[in-house]
């Protein structure tokens, strides 16, 4: 017996009958197109194994991460409540075994839903126009620096070194072969005064970007700055973090042009840093220069409505090197499973789980600001990080307290050398008081031991 | 179907979440906080279930309908690796970033990296960096690791050449990182054009980039050749992964010549598609390349442990997404190789190869056959003999929707009029081929002796032909236009 697991079908029987009606005599006949010399010199892997030694093999792997850390972790990814539904509904194999929605008339669950999380994006974030989803908030952030550049025909971008550094990265890594200046204005902790990045808006530059909450977990207005980029011929790109939009004025309320955030946080589980997706949403003026496949709305011959990929002309399968982005695949079924999250909790259970994330991480904020070695450095309202500054090396702390089976946070020394000190910590709906009041005496002991 | 923003009643609840056991906090300041909730839906959870049940039931899917959609291999999705993902699920990435933190995360780190050295095996190549997020995020990376190579050995190179053949994709990632782009003719005999190549080609042109077996399903017998020209130039060989279904353990990239490949573990490697995403692009480069992979790394102690290489490595084009990839869609990859194994991935090419040759076999002599010749994975027909009454290949294809059948891919590649490209893969029997066949057949007759009738369909959806060019007119992309 074969060991492995095989999903070809296939008899010998009917393997020798569609030789026949082909002609030839074997199936090594079918790879003779490919010269002798070309052939593969090694293919060393392991034999295959059925499903229920795979899933135990995977268990085994599975179980050798930490099982138990309570996680105050947050840095772009975050540990929220997924309601049931919503793995029921997205794994629905209609969507999830189903393609890229090119037939229209075969895809309308998917389309629809799509234009339907389109809507959600567009009212989340007070925008008009949304994709249908990117891969993940960097890259967003990337395409948002992108299309600011091709909106204004300009080639300067200013970004606020408060913007998380692992989304400032990729940026960085996308703008590397283009003729782009990108300034970095570094942060100030404590100081959430956007001084120094609306001195840095010139006629030159196509947008300025910024966090809100940023990385620290200061929550900022950012009209004046809005006002003043407009005022220069420049766009506001805001990348915002979508539970926080429950509570927190959206980014198009403020003046934001382009707004980007990482949808993780709303239906998808931690995964190790995805599958998530970016979303992105603009003004209708800008509709054209977005990137990636967008949904509208139509009507059939008889007059019904329904949904279709529209504007495609944009996209690469079409403009190919004159694309607005070389994306193709998306991320929908993520995208898909935030649609579901949004309409689970509803309007009022969405601003329900914002606040809860706002009150949780007040109180912890209050009693860890309590603590003698440890100052809140934020200098403005946060909404479910905030930024600590302690007695010790943050590293050290963040180490022995991963010892005691607690994630503390994010300590910002190896993003920003003179802040060695500074933890970000992050406090969702998931973590208790309890946990809360453990963590604070083990940092306690942390620091004074 | 009404929208769920059509269901909504003020007040109405759906999920509740767990109550406060902290005091409320004073709220935000009023130039911060929202001056009105977002307007989502007001439903029960009973209609959110009922709403997405009933969209999904609009849907053609691998699950419930044949979908020979060719260049997006659209196998079966096994379900043992949706269970095998989930394992995964409560990890978060930052964890391994962490300082002491990579001992806690070594199942998921031990995971990326044996995927990685999976592929590189069935790749031909020397390492593989799981960051990319999608196919195209994969050609991008390994385009920006060409231009790294390029400018670290002080070379000039304005110019990426792709064949006409090529997915659009691949002139598209190569201007992201800021080259221009040569496009070179297919000959009649469905390759790419060697004398035109060998013009083009000069000490300006930094990659070429080829997906072979091409987008025709023809594997190219000049490939080697192909490769030295580029080298000849200091050009480097990049490997579009889309068709790598057709070739697992008969050929490898870079035993070819080739020194960057990106897979779509979302079209090999059986991973489901999600209606459009989330795919996976990891991308495997010669050892000329390593210096330059994506930070961060994982790498793999001596002592059998796994890390986090988290230094700037002064080469590194730096960071293209996030965290490690898509982790999800790789843990699901990395259960299908552990399943079928090395002689099952071989199965899995000759049976795809099979199939795909039995439906051109049996299909030849209804519907034009442009390059005539045994085909890989996937074959491409043209509607032209039918376009001649009046019957295109989009009109054969809303056919086929009311016989129950997904569409193959129709218009593509450009360079076949009234292409129909169909990828059958290796996950389906004779017998659905079979019956695919007759129906083809049959449209094909009916293309002869009843052309009108093609102009209604589909007539057995939710919905008839829709008004695309309404759509891109009117732009309404959100209910109510929010």
């Amino acid at each position: 017996m074969m060991s492995g697991t095989s999903y070809c079908p296939n008899t010998p029987e009917e393997i020798r009958e569609m030789l026949a009606s082909i002609g030839v005599a074997s199936v090594d006949d079918l790879f003779r197109p490919i010269p002798a010399g070309l052939r593969a010199r090694s293919f060393d892997l392991p034999e295959g194994m059925s499903e229920f030694e795979m899933l135990r093999h995977f268990q085994a792997l599975a179980g050798k991460n930490a099982q138990h850390l309570t996680s105050f972790v947050g840095g772009g990814f975050y540990d929220h409540l997924i309601p049931t539904v919503v793995d029921h509904l997205s794994g629905r194999a209609e969507f999830y075994t189903a393609y890229t929605p090119y037939q229209p008339e075969c895809s309308q669950g998917t389309l629809q839903a799509l234009f339907e999380y389109q809507t959600a994006i567009c009212r989340l974030t007070g925008m008009e126009v949304s994709n249908a989803s990117l891969y993940d908030g960097g890259t967003a952030l990337a395409e948002a620096a992108l299309m600011a550049l091709r909106v204004t025909g300009r080639s300067r971008l200013v970004i606020d070194g408060a913007v998380n550094p692992l989304h400032r990265e990729i940026v960085r890594t996308y703008l590397s072969g283009l003729d782009v200046e990108l300034v970095e204005i570094g942060p100030k902790l404590g100081m959430e005064d956007d001084a120094r990045l609306r001195a840095a808006i010139d006629d030159a530059t196509a947008a300025v970007i910024v966090q809100n909450p940023n990385f620290f977990g200061s929550v900022s207005d950012f009209r004046r700055l809005a006002e003043e980029a407009h005022a220069a011929g420049a766009l506001l790109v805001v990348s915002a973090y979508p539970v926080a939009l429950g509570l927190v004025e959206s980014p198009g309320a403020m003046g934001a042009d382009i707004v980007v955030g990482d949808g993780q946080s709303l239906g998808n589980p931690l995964s190790f840093g995805g599958p998530s997706f970016g979303f992105i949403a603009t003004r209708k003026g800008y509709i054209r220069n977005l990137p990636g496949r967008i949904i509208g709305e139509t009507v059939d011959r008889e007059g019904r409505r329904g949904f279709v990929l529209t504007l495609q002309a944009r996209e690469q399968h079409i403009k190919r090197h004159k694309a607005t982005s070389n994306i193709c695949s998306n991320q929908s079924l993520c995208a898909l499973r935030g649609l579901i999250f949004l309409s689970a909790l509803g309007r009022e259970g969405f601003a329900e789980l914002a606040r809860l994330n706002y009150d949780k991480a007040e109180y912890a904020k209050s009693v860890l600001g309590g603590l003698s070695g440890v100052e809140v450095m934020n200098g403005s309202a946060t909404f479910n990080e905030f930024t600590l500054c302690l007695r010790k090396n943050a590293d050290e702390v963040v180490a022995g307290l991963l010892k005691r089976g607690v994630a503390a946070g994010v300590p910002l020394g190896p993003y920003y050398p003179d802040m060695g000190n500074c933890l970000v910590v992050t406090v969702t709906e998931k973590r208790t008081r309890e946990e809360i009041d453990t963590f604070a005496r083990q940092l306690e002991g942390v620091l004074w031991s | 179907m009404e929208l769920i923003y059509e269901q909504s009643r003020s007040g109405r609840r759906g999920v509740r979440l767990p109550a406060s056991d902290v005091p409320a906090a004073a709220g935000l300041p009023a130039a911060l906080a929202r001056s009105e909730a977002a307007l989502l839906p007001e439903v029960s959870e009973l209609d959110v279930v009922r709403h997405f049940t009933n969209l999904s039931r609009q849907n053609f899917s691998v699950d419930t309908h044949f979908y020979p959609l060719g260049s997006c291999t659209m196998k079966y999705n096994a379900k043992a690796i949706e269970e095998a993902a989930k394992l995964f699920a409560p990890f978060h990435p930052m964890v391994p970033l962490l300082p002491g933190g990579s001992s806690f995360s070594q199942g998921c780190l031990g995971l990326a990296h044996e995927l990685g050295s999976a592929l590189a095996e069935i790749t031909g190549m020397d390492e593989v960096t799981t960051q990319p997020l999608a196919g195209a995020h994969g050609e991008m990376t390994g385009i920006m690791l060409i231009a790294a190579y390029h400018k670290a050995k002080g070379n000039k190179k304005r110019y990426v050449v792709v064949p006409d053949s090529s997915h659009g994709t691949n002139p598209a990632s190569a201007a992201m990182v800021g080259y221009e782009i040569i496009t070179v003719p297919t000959a009649p005999y469905g390759d790419m054009d060697l004398d035109r190549y060998r013009e083009v080609m000069t000490d300006e042109v930094a990659a070429v980039m080829m997906t072979c077996p091409n987008t025709l399903g023809l594997f190219n017998p000049h490939i080697k050749e192909i490769c030295d020209i580029a080298h000849d130039h200091d050009a480097l060989m990049y490997y579009d992964g889309a068709n790598l279904n057709a070739i697992l353990g008969k050929v490898r990239p870079g035993d070819v010549g080739f020194d960057v490949i990106h897979v779509n573990l979302h079209k090999t490697f059986g991973t489901p598609h999600g209606g459009g995403g989330p795919g996976s692009g990891p991308v495997g480069v010669k050892k000329q390349l390593v210096p330059f992979l994506p930070d961060p790394r994982i790498v793999k102690h001596d002592d059998g442990s796994y890390a986090v290489d988290t230094a700037h490595h002064r080469a590194s084009i730096g960071r293209t997404a996030g965290f490690f990839g898509n982790f999800g869609v790789m843990a699901r990859a990395f259960a299908y190789i552990t399943m079928l194994g090395r002689q099952g991935l071989i199965e899995v090419s000759e049976q795809a190869v099979l199939n795909a040759n039995y439906v051109m076999s049996r299909l030849k002599d209804v519907y034009d056959l442009p390059y005539d010749q045994t085909c890989m994975h996937e074959c491409v027909f043209s509607a032209g003999r039918q376009v001649k009454n009046g019957v295109h290949a989009i009109d054969i294809a809303k056919f086929l929707i009311d016989r129950g059948y997904h569409p193959p891919t129709v218009y593509f590649p450009l360079i076949v009029k009234e292409a129909i490209m169909i990828e059958p893969t290796e996950t389906e029997s004779k017998e659905t081929l079979d019956a695919f066949i007759t129906v083809m057949r049959e449209a094909a007759e009916l293309a002869e002796k009843e052309p009108a009738a093609f102009a209604e369909m589909p007539k057995t959806m939710p919905v008839t032909r829709l008004d695309e060019t309404r759509a891109a007119r009117e732009q309404n992309v959100s209910y109510f236009g929010c």
